[in-house]
């Protein structure tokens, strides 16, 4: 039952944050606000409570919708799924508060938008029918839509339309891969049902299933996005209003990894297998080429837009290593990288606010002004750079370390990543916070609104780099169920995986 | 004792700093600073006191169990053994006179709290490096002290040139840790585990003397521990890094973090031993280095610049003494070479501060006589690095290791030949420095006289720089090795050959030859006859610049690396993937306006393309046919 509270809370309170603003704009973000903190505080106290249950599943919710054609509205809970929420709403709560002064048009509609984004968002990580899950899969591309081309910045229109367009078409690539799953199932055993745990039991032949995945992977590979399906990204991060950077970045990519966790490798194992080497090929190829564009960048948060190709590439690598290491690696990386990034995007939208510039070579030494921020953009930078200590280092580490056995040539490449890595990092915080500071600009240090949105994200990733444990047990019992069908995979591919 | 304690201290003072900052009053500032590292080397002393007599001990302590993960379970857990102790003791006890230095040294800096906050977790860092028990935790206070390295190398933030050297720090040093990583990899691939004592037992099980995975795992850390310590061909960044104020030099890029690479294989020196010829690539690399750097250092006029290539060179004599298996020889130099450089580099601070940020070597002279305190300090850290016979500690340690060099089990003629040149040409670039610096006619006026601040610290370093080294003395005479049995639990005793011994005293004869003709050397260029170094200058110029820019290794790199990869990046900025849909885009419009062409309402375009379509399709049906 809680599930479908997470959904409906959000969806309500976006239709009523939508009406209210009429008379109180206020009052609409209020609600939203309070929406998130509702979903986030029962998000939590699920987290608490589920440490004490066995097996992989924490909540489940069915209720059929269109019996006729096999579609039930199924949710179904467990430590990704739960992980992800939490992330969901942490993040929502803040992209509600940073949208406070910045956002002061059409303020019931942004809200609405708001929060049935993050309903989608929701749905996807929460249903277990592949009917329901493109249908959220559209209902957090079309707010998304809006959010970017109503209240982004100069070439709004060109990004919106990209993101959509990008986005759209990998997604009907896999509705096709999904009806085509549904038929088959169908065909053999003659219940045409859309429930994830019944076509995990499907009967592929290894060709079909190559081209099913196909379907599946184009939907989620250009969301994470993988190169070279990555370009609608730096043009929708940059251009949209400053939550809706966050959100993109902190939770859109994510599920296109959630999607390949819970999707691709359970459903099409053979067929993910016999990929893997060229998906890890493609993932080292966005760590490197994603690095050397974010050197090159001088729009802060295009910059940073591409730090995020260069990241999504470890979750790719991570995910087709196939092993447990490098599979909690790849949780770590989407919870961390969502904070890390976000709370980038939210330095980046806080500068944008105060002196309206983008452009990192025009700014220098606001260290000087804003040393508060200047240390809260310090601990962002060196988390991006992986920075022992801090969530992104956990994440990176293992992911690595997981890889190793898989590829070594291609976790070579990845951690020559992490030196690139530096280089964009250091030159990011080199241009806006250090160097001369011109003294003649007005330019105030974060605000007490601001202060509550960036502390939690400082206090989080440290956290969550001293004592990742819990994160990690959270998603064992799920990771572990993945690896007891597929240990004969990682010792195939022990040695040299590539080449 | 709780040495957990130790760390935790430093990283509290940091986050109060961090935390309350500029709010505290400025006398409470340096207290926190230098308090916490000073409880710090107190427990360490009191510890450090139950290993007196019974150095085999071995403290364990488990803080928290940080990742545990498919076997994979590195914990925030700290090992103190007789190898930790001594670095312990030199983090905490030199770090704390530093700190004491830096109260008076930076007490007019805006960023006053700031550098002590940096200078406090340096402390944390390093102390987490040294004492962790599992290489996941070392690598954890490898970056640390590397952020504290950058951060203090910039510290001084509004000049550009500042956060260059302190970015090239950090990334070159990365470059090295990369080869770390993917050795810690490659170990935990062989053995399922990363703690230290379980891979060093492990390695002894498995292993073979000259087995292949031992070599290149042996040099993956080398490539680590080159880039920390700042040997070939990761040696660059670290005469840029003298940007940073002065202690921060003494500390970090002298006596403490540069020697981390030392630590790493001295630590791991197990899976070294399985691998000769990585040790004799540590050999080489070493006395490459401390040859390469010491002709560097010869020709620079930046005071400190000396100072930083002469802390290069020092440092490959580490690396020769742990190629020759001379381990405890190797940390043995590391702890005199601490002392003496920390002095130095502290003396040379005061010498800048009382000069005005003045650090041209040649602007200086005749401060013998207006900082008295300043040069004799100066002098006794100089007599060390130079290695004069019996009354430096730096003739012991680095006399050790000419000797091992030699009559080691793993020593050649070359390796001696080669660090002689290296002793020579040290004994004559420091003389050159005070002899410049401190004699002479008085070219820039002393403003400020250092207080007792940074006096005593001097004063403390000074003699521990000269009686340090009285905890060992060689064969030759007195035979007193309190310091390598000390470390004999923990690093085994190198062999000496029989060809050799019962010659000991000779070679110290020529040891002491070479570093005093090295003082008459520089003492005839700079005193006796100041032109003819100005003609020898100018007679070799290219030489001088070629040494002078460090062997030309910084516009090799920028050539090879840097360039194509900032140009590269440029180039690509606007991403030429997004060309591709660019041009699908095109194409779609391109075909949009081909096709709206024919809808052009002339009814006579019509009929000709039904009898065109007609023709077509009749052509077809007959071809069929």
């Amino acid at each position: 039952m809680i599930l479908i509270l997470f959904i409906v809370i959000l969806m309500v309170a976006g239709i009523l944050a939508w009406m209210v603003a009429r008379t109180s704009e206020t009052l609409a973000r209020w609600i939203s606000l309070s929406a998130l903190l509702v979903t986030f505080g029962l998000s939590v106290y699920v987290w608490k409570y589920q440490s004490s249950l066995e097996g992989q599943w924490i909540a489940q919710f069915i209720l059929p919708w269109i019996p006729s054609f096999g579609i039930s509205f199924s949710l179904a809970l467990d430590g990704l799924s739960l992980l992800m929420l939490m992330l969901t709403f942490f993040l929502g709560i803040f992209s509600v508060l940073i949208s406070w002064n910045e956002i002061k048009e059409r303020v019931g509609f942004f809200h609405f938008n708001l929060l049935w984004v993050l309903a989608g968002i929701t749905g996807v990580f929460l249903t277990m029918d592949l009917f329901l899950f493109y249908f959220f899969w559209e209902v957090m591309l079309i707010p998304m839509y809006f959010l970017i081309g109503i209240w982004g910045h100069e070439n709004r229109r060109y990004a919106a339309f990209k993101f959509f367009i990008f986005t759209q078409a990998s997604g009907l690539l896999m509705l096709l891969a999904i009806l085509g799953l549904y038929f088959i199932h169908g065909g053999q055993t003659g219940i045409f049902t859309f429930d994830y745990f019944q076509l995990l039991d499907t009967d592929l032949s290894l060709d079909v299933a190559r081209w099913l995945m196909l379907g599946f992977l184009a939907a989620f590979i250009v969301k994470l996005p993988v190169v070279p399906f990555h370009t609608w990204l730096p043009d929708a991060h940059s251009q949209a209003p400053t939550a809706g950077s966050l959100i993109l970045a902190g939770l859109l990519l994510k599920t296109g990894a959630y999607g390949l966790i819970r999707f691709v490798v359970p459903l099409f194992p053979e067929a993910s297998a016999e990929i893997a080497p060229w998906a890890m090929l493609l993932g080292v190829v966005g760590i490197l080429y994603g690095a050397s564009l974010a050197y090159a960048q001088t729009d802060l948060k295009r910059l940073v837009a591409y730090t995020s190709v260069s990241h999504m590439g470890f979750v790719i690598l991570g995910v087709f290593a196939f092993n447990e290491i490098a599979m909690q690696g790849v949780v770590m990386q989407i919870i961390t990288h969502g904070i890390s990034t976000g709370a980038l995007f939210v330095i980046a939208g806080t500068i944008y606010e105060r002196i309206h510039m983008r452009d990192i070579s025009a700014m220098s030494g606001l260290w000087k002004k804003a040393p508060f921020m200047g240390t809260v953009g310090l601990v962002f930078v060196l988390a991006s750079l992986g920075l022992p200590g801090l969530g992104n280092f956990v994440a990176e580490f293992l992911t690595l370390i997981g890889t190793w056995p898989a590829s070594h040539v291609l976790t070579i490449l990845a951690t020559i990543g992490i030196v690139l890595a530096t280089a964009y990092s250091l030159r990011l915080m080199q241009k806006v916070f250090l160097e001369k500071t011109e003294e003649s600009r007005s330019f105030t240090d974060f605000s007490l609104r601001e202060k509550i949105i960036v502390i939690p994200m400082v206090v989080l990733i440290i956290w969550l780099g001293l004592f990742p444990q819990p994160v990690m047990n959270t998603v064992k019992k799920l990771i572990a169920n993945q690896f007891n069908t597929e240990e004969t995979i990682i010792i195939e591919s022990d040695d040299d995986g590539v080449q | 004792m709780q040495i957990w304690l130790i760390p935790a201290l430093p990283l509290l003072g940091s986050f109060i700093l961090i935390t309350l900052g500029s709010r505290l009053p400025k006398k409470l500032i340096p207290a926190v600073g230098a308090g916490s590292v000073g409880l710090s080397a107190l427990i360490t002393i009191i510890t450090g006191y139950g290993f007196i007599g019974d150095s085999t001990k071995v403290i364990d302590c488990l803080v928290w169990q940080w990742i545990d993960v498919g076997g994979l379970s590195p914990a925030i857990s700290f090992h103190l053994d007789a190898l930790s102790l001594v670095f312990i003791f030199v983090i905490t006890f030199v770090g704390f006179l530093i700190h004491v230095y830096s109260a008076e040294f930076m007490a007019d800096d805006d960023g006053y709290a700031r550098f002590f906050a940096y200078l406090n977790l340096f402390v944390c860092s390093m102390l987490t490096l040294v004492l962790a028990d599992n290489l996941v935790l070392m690598y954890f206070g490898w970056e640390g002290v590397g952020l504290c390295s950058y951060l203090l190398i910039g510290f001084w933030y509004a000049e550009e040139k500042n956060g260059y050297a302190a970015r090239k720090a950090f990334i070159v040093t990365r470059v090295g840790d990369t080869a770390f990583a993917i050795g810690l990899f490659m170990l935990f691939q062989n053995f399922h585990t990363l703690n230290i004592q379980d891979i060093a037992h492990q390695a002894e099980q498995q292993w073979m003397v000259g087995s292949q995975t031992a070599f290149i795992i042996s040099l993956l850390l080398l490539g680590g521990a080159v880039g920390k310590s700042a040997q070939l061909p990761l040696q660059t960044w670290l005469p840029d890094a003298m940007a940073g104020p002065s202690p921060v030099s003494a500390l970090i890029h002298a006596a403490t973090m540069v020697t981390a690479g030392v630590y790493l294989i001295a630590r791991t020196h197990v899976i070294f031993e399985f691998s000769p010829d990585a040790l004799l690539i540590v050999g080489i690399i070493g006395t490459a280095t401390l040859v390469l750097a010491g002709f560097a250092a010869l020709t620079q006029f930046d005071l400190k610049r000396v100072l930083a290539y002469s802390t290069i060179s020092q440092i490959g004599y580490m690396f020769l003494a742990l190629g020759i298996g001379a381990w405890s020889s190797a940390i043995f130099h590391f702890m005199i070479h601490a002392f003496f450089k920390a002095l130095l580099f502290l003396a040379a601070g005061a010498v800048i501060m009382a000069l005005h940020h003045e650090h041209d070597m040649f602007k200086m002279g005749g401060l013998r006589k207006k900082l008295p305190l300043i040069y004799w300090t100066f002098l006794i850290g100089a007599a060390s690095l130079a290695a004069l016979p019996l009354f430096t500690g730096g003739f012991y340690s680095k006399d050790q290791i000419l000797w091992l060099s030699l009559a080691g089990e793993h020593g050649n003629l070359w390796f001696f030949l080669f660090a002689l040149l290296g002793a020579f040409v040290t004994s004559i670039y420091t003389f050159r420095m005070l002899f410049i610096t401190f004699f002479g006619n008085e070219k820039t006026h002393v403003h400020h006289v250092p207080g007792s601040g940074m006096n005593i610290p001097l004063l403390i370093l000074a003699g521990l720089s000269t009686v340090g080294g009285f905890i060992e003395l060689p064969h030759s005479f007195g035979h007193f090795t309190a310091f390598s049995d000390f470390l004999k639990p923990v690093l085994p005793s190198v062999m000496v050959l029989e060809d050799f011994e019962g010659i000991e005293w000779i070679v110290q004869l020529i040891a002491a030859g070479v570093a005093l003709s090295g003082v008459y050397v520089a003492y005839f260029f700079y005193i006796l006859k100041p032109e003819l170094a100005d003609e020898l200058k100018s007679s070799a110029a290219d030489l001088h610049s070629f040494w002078f820019s460090g062997w030309g290794f910084d516009s090799l790199y920028d050539k090879l690396i840097v360039k194509p990869y900032v140009l590269l990046s440029n180039i690509n900025k606007k991403d030429v993937v997004d060309k591709l849909y660019e041009a699908m885009v095109w194409l779609a419009e391109f075909f949009n306006r081909l096709l709206s062409y024919t809808q052009s309402g002339i009814l006579r375009w019509y009929i000709m393309g039904i009898v065109l379509g007609g023709i077509l399709l009749l052509t077809i049906s007959l071809f069929k046919g």
